[in-house]
């Protein structure tokens, strides 16, 4: 299957070509070479996908295969690292999420972005970021997924700062790549350590279950965790970090300054799962030798998740929300990948998590790339500015309809399925953590619809000339992720990705689903009652709860917190000291030797003062001291 | 003849031609031709070198020569490369031949300039070259003082002071390795001051002792060792385009190669008794420079402290003793002046057209000359790390080494330095937001017009270079670290 | 008549040399630096004569030695007064305190 290197190859030419010649080519012949590329990707990686879930089972489970991979760099006679490209379930499964978003992104891009400055640079940069994520999927070893990770990172960077003559949007671009590097720091210390005892980077060797390869870890420990622990949860620090999990997802938001169907591509569908990707890529030895650290990942899966749902019912920027919904449903996968298992049923959780990556790919990729129509056609990320549109955007209308079901976890759509199993998964491993997941579905609902009824429906803010719906470059892409969300719930997932590669029959718990589907239509439910129409509740409710409701908006101070110590306290309390330590005292200590000599020799220079007389006089007498000593002594 | 003298050669000849040469048509001509030539031979060099390595030569030195020089004193001109010195010539030869074009508009005395410039080369040249521990000294002394007059002259700003404090900090360094260098031929009891034969009689462990610290804080003052690095921000503000190029791309790396192959190489126990020492200095000025870097105003004075805090990882790696850690140590210094002499580049392009570098004054130069501004992009990436550019290798290579010591001390200094990718990552995106983004406020700089095509010339060949290391690192690592080898050995005895 | 000893010439020469230097040291005047220079150099002369003449009777060298002194220091004399002259021309005074060009 050595085609496969095509997939991940073809972005990378394509970004090279736009990147040096771009600027010869017209916008729109960028546009299509792009595209046409990202179509043959995609193509490559659905027959990849349908090639391998058809040939690579043997005795029933899905073998790893390596078509590819070669020595990039020596480090020590055991550590190097290589680049290849492996498929395992997982992978095929992002493969295909990743081309596919990717492909209706540039689609959608053409007509969103047209007649956009640098039209050609945003192609190259898309082309650059789907080479880097097709890459990280595919890495066969925690080395070469950290060398795409960072890639991942920077083009990250620079699509947020597309424009970047505005400032917020420089600034978001900023505050997305630091935050997320500090994360990367901890990734990379726990890929050290993890390295140094296990002695290899490589993920087949590491997730083979042989534990001999961690004797080396064995007692040691950290203040009061195992080291294996440690270094796990330092991974996992860096997958919180892209994934932006409590505390580390203040730039999520922030990120929203970038074009839409960036966000759509990077902040909803594909880079923020890394984290969960990682994981999952890792799950083996989280589950086997860090069990530890696998509740830690389903506890802070869970409180971002509950976090951001509540801190998603306040904001009143489009993109915000979606952002906030995006960092809530990422922490619904942590949590199934935390309270998930290894072996046959137990491993529900993973399935489910992975289940959920997939379809929420599809509907969060629907619902970003809804939005930018709404934003092209309103010229507004505000809700106020909203409002009416359902006459004036039908198809986008229908399509974010379909999304907003899909999420709320409404069957037969998607989310519904791949949702519905976490909660079972959750309520399988804790009573308490399931509760707090379905409330935070809840809330999902909540604020999904909110948003889907100041949108469309409620009071049509005052216009000067109609909304138009989207060219159709816009809407194909729309209308196929519908489509995609209407069906994927279908998928016999089980068949494909699980814990152990083996076939999962899925059963839906009938008690859960119905719970879970009673307490999302509970929620709609409100939220047609506040929203459906212009409606004094929410703002009495707001107003009654006036502490809460700041403190949400203000996302419970997290940013103010980040500021202060970037700003007060490494930039003023540390980086100011030490600026003025090495002015003032280690370079003053250099100048104040050299003022020292300087005037040493001022006082000394009276000795050679010229005047012959004077050294005849003192040359006489020191003929005379020798000479008397001579005599006495 | 040998064939590595000619490395020193050709800068004499160009001295030679630029002395005849009547107008800045024929300066420019002879400079562009001997940096060629001295390009072609560094990469000729290193095909010769692969070459013969392929073909199995093992001795430690190749193509090597010796020829007595100055009998009463045993000094031989004796000349031999392994991977280490391959590699810094080739270093060499790039930053010579894109200073030579980031200098295409000198100002005045451009015949003079040259021929400090050529100078300064030969020295450096004739560093990489040598074996014999006197003509290294002597090369290095070359290497020194054309600097203080190129800065002097030919520099901006506080330039007499600059160039005054540079000069007698670099010569007291020079100094104690004198003294270091004479106590450890008088010591070893060898019957040349060639470094092979030293390293085979040996120094005696007690003289080690206080030989080590000499010669490491007198090559550790070029390679801004902590505290000693002070001359590096005021000298690198002042000087010249192209010799804040040279000397942040080469002459720094002077001290790393020196501290390297005469420190650890000739005085493997006292590295090890004493490396704890100057792994703390290391350590700190690896993050302090860092965070020294985040409030700087000046561009210039930002990209010095980046040195300061890249220089302190080279310095650090080295102390790390072993042979994965040296070899990033190598590949450090070959990614760290590669990028900061495009970014010494780069700023006095950019000064050349905004007549400042006050990072405060700027604003959306991207727009106006997006060519620099692409390539500021580009060299600040290296320089925070970025896969696929050099400094991601060169780093990576030097955490998985240090790491491989297990006790709590290095780990904590391991982990200290890993901490200063983060920091990086913040001054480097800092300044980029600041001067490159934004809208372009201030109209004088609008007409500045984007890059000549000899700034072009000079900006894509350095850029080559940092993303061909960052792309196919395997031949360079490994050719760095089989020479790494005797070294190593010696060390472990 | 008691015989002459050569220490009493020694006193005597070592009184002009004395005089001489003591001379040297405090005259303010470049002339009388001068003299006083000449005043040593002459007793220096006179003690090789007399080493001479009364430890190594049978041989010449001290004369000529005295003979080749003489002639150099009237060179240097020359030498001395011409540069006193040119001095005196530049600045019109000969006092050494005003001969501070040099220092700078």
């Amino acid at each position: 299957m050595e085609y496969t290197l095509f997939i991940v190859l073809l972005p990378f030419l394509s970004f090279l070509f736009l990147g040096l010649v771009g600027k010869r080519l017209t916008p729109r012949a960028a546009g299509y070479i792009g595209t046409v590329v990202l179509a043959i990707s995609t193509c490559l990686s659905y027959i990849t996908a349908w090639h391998y879930f058809t040939t690579a089972k043997v005795d029933g489970v899905f073998e790893k295969l390596t078509p590819l991979n070669f020595t990039w760099l020596n480090f020590t006679e055991k550590l190097h690292i290589d680049l290849g490209i492996l498929l395992d379930p997982i992978a095929v499964m992002m493969l295909v999420v990743i081309t596919t978003v990717s492909l209706m992104v540039h689609l959608y891009s053409v007509g969103y972005m047209h007649g956009e400055r640098g039209f050609q640079r945003y192609y190259a940069f898309l082309s650059l970021f789907t080479f880097s994520m097709l890459g990280l999927v595919v890495a066969t070893n925690i080395f070469q997924m950290y060398i795409f990770w960072e890639l991942v990172g920077a083009s990250s960077y620079l699509l947020i700062g597309f424009d970047y003559a505005h400032p917020e949007a420089v600034a978001a671009s900023k505050k997305a790549f630091i935050v997320t590097r500090f994360a990367d720091l901890g990734f990379l210390v726990g890929i050290l350590i993890l390295s140094f005892y296990t002695g290899t980077f490589d993920f087949e060797r590491l997730t083979s279950g042989d534990a001999s390869l961690f004797a080396g870890m064995e007692g040691l420990s950290f203040m009061g965790c195992s080291v294996v622990s440690w270094a796990l949860a330092l991974i996992f620090m860096g997958g919180a970090g892209k994934s932006a999990m409590f505390p580390l997802h203040v730039w999520l938001p922030d990120a929203m300054e970038g074009p839409t169907p960036v966000s759509a591509l990077i902040h909803a569908a594909t880079m923020v799962v890394a984290g969960v990707y990682l994981v999952a890529r890792l799950f083996p030895v989280y589950y086997l030798q860090a069990p530890d650290v696998l509740v830690l990942v389903a506890i802070v899966g869970a409180v971002t998740s509950l976090y951001a749902a509540i801190v998603a019912c306040v904001q009143t920027d489009i993109k915000r929300v979606l952002a906030f919904s995006t960092i809530s449903q990422i922490g619904f996968m942590m949590v199934g990948l935390g309270v998930s298992g290894m072996e046959g049923r137990e491993g529900l959780g993973y399935m489910a998590s992975m289940f959920h990556l997939f379809t929420h790919a599809m509907f969060k990729a629907l619902l970003f790339l809804g939005a930018g129509a709404i934003i092209h056609a309103v010229h507004s990320n505000e809700m106020e500015h909203m409002g009416g549109l359902r006459k004036y955007l039908p198809i986008t209308h229908i399509t974010f309809l379909v999304a907003c079901l899909a999420i709320a976890g409404i069957p037969p759509f998607s989310g519904f399925f791949s949702k519905d199993e976490i909660l079972a998964a959750t309520f399988h491993f804790n009573p308490a953590l399931g509760a707090v997941m379905s409330l935070t579905a809840g809330l999902t609902a909540f604020y999904m619809f909110r948003l889907y009824y100041r949108i469309f429906w409620n009071k049509a803010s005052h216009r000067d000339h109609a909304p138009r719906e989207a060219p159709g470059s816009m809407t194909v892409p729309l209308t196929f992720l519908a489509a995609a969300t209407l069906v994927a719930g279908f998928i016999p997932f089980g068949k494909f990705v699980t814990s152990d590669s083996a076939e999962y029959i899925i059963h839906l718990d009938w008690t859960v689903a119905a719970a879970s589907v009673a307490v999302a239509l509970i929620a709609i439910g409100i939220a047609t009652l506040f929203y459906r129409r212009e409606s004094p509740i929410p703002d009495r409710l707001a107003s009654s709860l006036r502490g809460l409701h700041a403190a949400a908006s203000r996302r419970f101070y997290l940013d103010d917190l980040y500021l202060f110590v970037t700003k007060k306290i490494i930039f003023n309390g540390i980086s100011k000291p030490v600026a003025w330590f090495d002015r003032h005292v280690v370079d003053g200590a250099m100048n104040g030797f050299a003022t020292l000599s300087q005037r040493v020799s001022y006082s000394i220079r009276g000795f050679q003062s010229g005047q012959v007389q004077q050294y005849v006089m003192v040359i006489l007498l020191g003929v005379l001291l020798i000479a008397v000593l001579a005599l006495f002594i | 003849m040998n064939f590595l003298s000619l490395f020193v050669l050709v800068p004499v000849l160009m001295m030679v031609g630029l002395f005849l040469s009547k107008n800045l048509t024929q300066i420019r001509a002879v400079a562009v031709t001997g940096a060629s030539l001295l390009l072609a031979l560094a990469v000729g060099l290193v095909f010769a070198y692969l070459g013969e390595r392929a073909a199995g030569n093992t001795s430690e030195m190749l193509f090597a020569a010796d020829h007595v020089w100055y009998a009463p004193l045993n000094i031989h001109y004796s000349v031999g490369v392994d991977g280490i010195s391959v590699a810094m010539l080739l270093l060499s030869a790039i930053i010579v031949f894109t200073g030579v074009f980031a200098s295409w508009k000198m100002e005045f005395l451009e015949k003079e300039f040259f021929l400090w410039f050529c100078l300064l080369s030969t020295g450096v040249f004739g560093f990489f070259i040598s074996l014999d521990l006197f003509t290294m000294f002597m090369y290095y002394e070359i290497a020194l003082i054309p600097m203080y007059l190129l800065i002097g002259v030919w520099g901006s700003g506080r330039k007499e002071y600059s160039a005054m404090k540079l000069t007698l900090m670099l010569m007291a360094g020079s100094a104690l390795l004198l003294l270091g260098i004479l106590g450890i031929y008088y010591l070893s009891g060898a019957t040349s001051m060639n470094l092979l034969e030293i390293a085979r009689t040996g120094v005696p462990a007690a003289s080690q002792n206080w030989l080590f610290p000499l010669v490491f804080v007198g090559f550790g003052v070029l390679g801004a060792l902590f505290p000693f690095h002070t001359w590096s921000p005021d000298g690198h503000a002042s000087a010249p385009t192209a010799v804040s190029m040279l000397h942040a791309g080469v002459l720094m790396k002077l001290g790393g190669y020196g501290c390297f192959r005469v420190a650890i190489y000739l005085m493997p126990q006292a590295a090890n008794e004493l490396a704890w020492i100057f792994i703390i200095l290391t350590g700190v000025s690896v993050v302090y420079g860092a965070y020294s870097a985040i409030v700087q105003t000046d561009l210039k004075y930002i990209n010095a402290y980046s040195s300061v805090s890249h220089c302190g990882l080279v310095l650090f790696a080295i102390l790390m003793l072993n042979q994965t850690a040296m070899n990033g140590a190598i590949l450090q210094m070959l990614s760290h002046g590669l990028m900061t002499a495009l970014f010494f580049a780069l700023i006095g392009m950019i000064y050349g057209r905004t007549h400042t570098r006050d990072i405060r004054q700027m604003q959306g130069l991207m727009k106006i000359m997006p060519f620099l501004g692409v390539c500021y992009v580009i060299a600040g990436l290296a320089s925070l790390g970025l896969p696929g550019l050099s400094g991601f290798v060169a780093e990576m290579t030097i955490f998985i080494g240090a790491f491989i010591h297990q006790d709590a001390f290095h780990r904590v200094f391991t982990i200290i330095a890993c901490t200063s990718i983060v920091i990086t990552a913040v001054y480097i995106l800092r300044v980029v937001g600041k001067i490159l983004y934004g809208p372009a406020a201030d109209h004088q700089h609008i007409d500045a017009g984007d890059a000549r095509w000899y700034e072009r010339t000079s900006t894509i060949v350095l850029i080559l270079a940092i993303a061909g290391i960052g792309l196919a690192p395997l031949w360079i690592s490994d050719m760095i670290s089989d020479s790494l080898l005797p070294i190593v050995q010696n060390i472990n005895l | 008549m008691e015989e002459l000893h050569l220490e009493y010439y020694l006193v005597a020469s070592a009184i002009m040399f004395f005089a001489g230097v003591y001379g040297f040291i405090t005259r303010r005047n470049l002339l009388a630096i001068l003299i006083s220079i000449e005043l040593i150099l002459n007793s220096v002369d006179i003690n090789f004569a007399l080493f001479n003449r009364f430890l190594f009777p049978g041989q010449l060298e001290g004369f000529f030695f005295t003979l080749f002194a003489i002639g150099v220091s009237a060179c240097e004399t020359a030498v001395a007064i011409a540069i006193i002259i040119n001095i005196y021309r530049n600045i019109r005074n000969i006092q050494v305190k005003n001969l501070e060009q040099l220092k700078d």
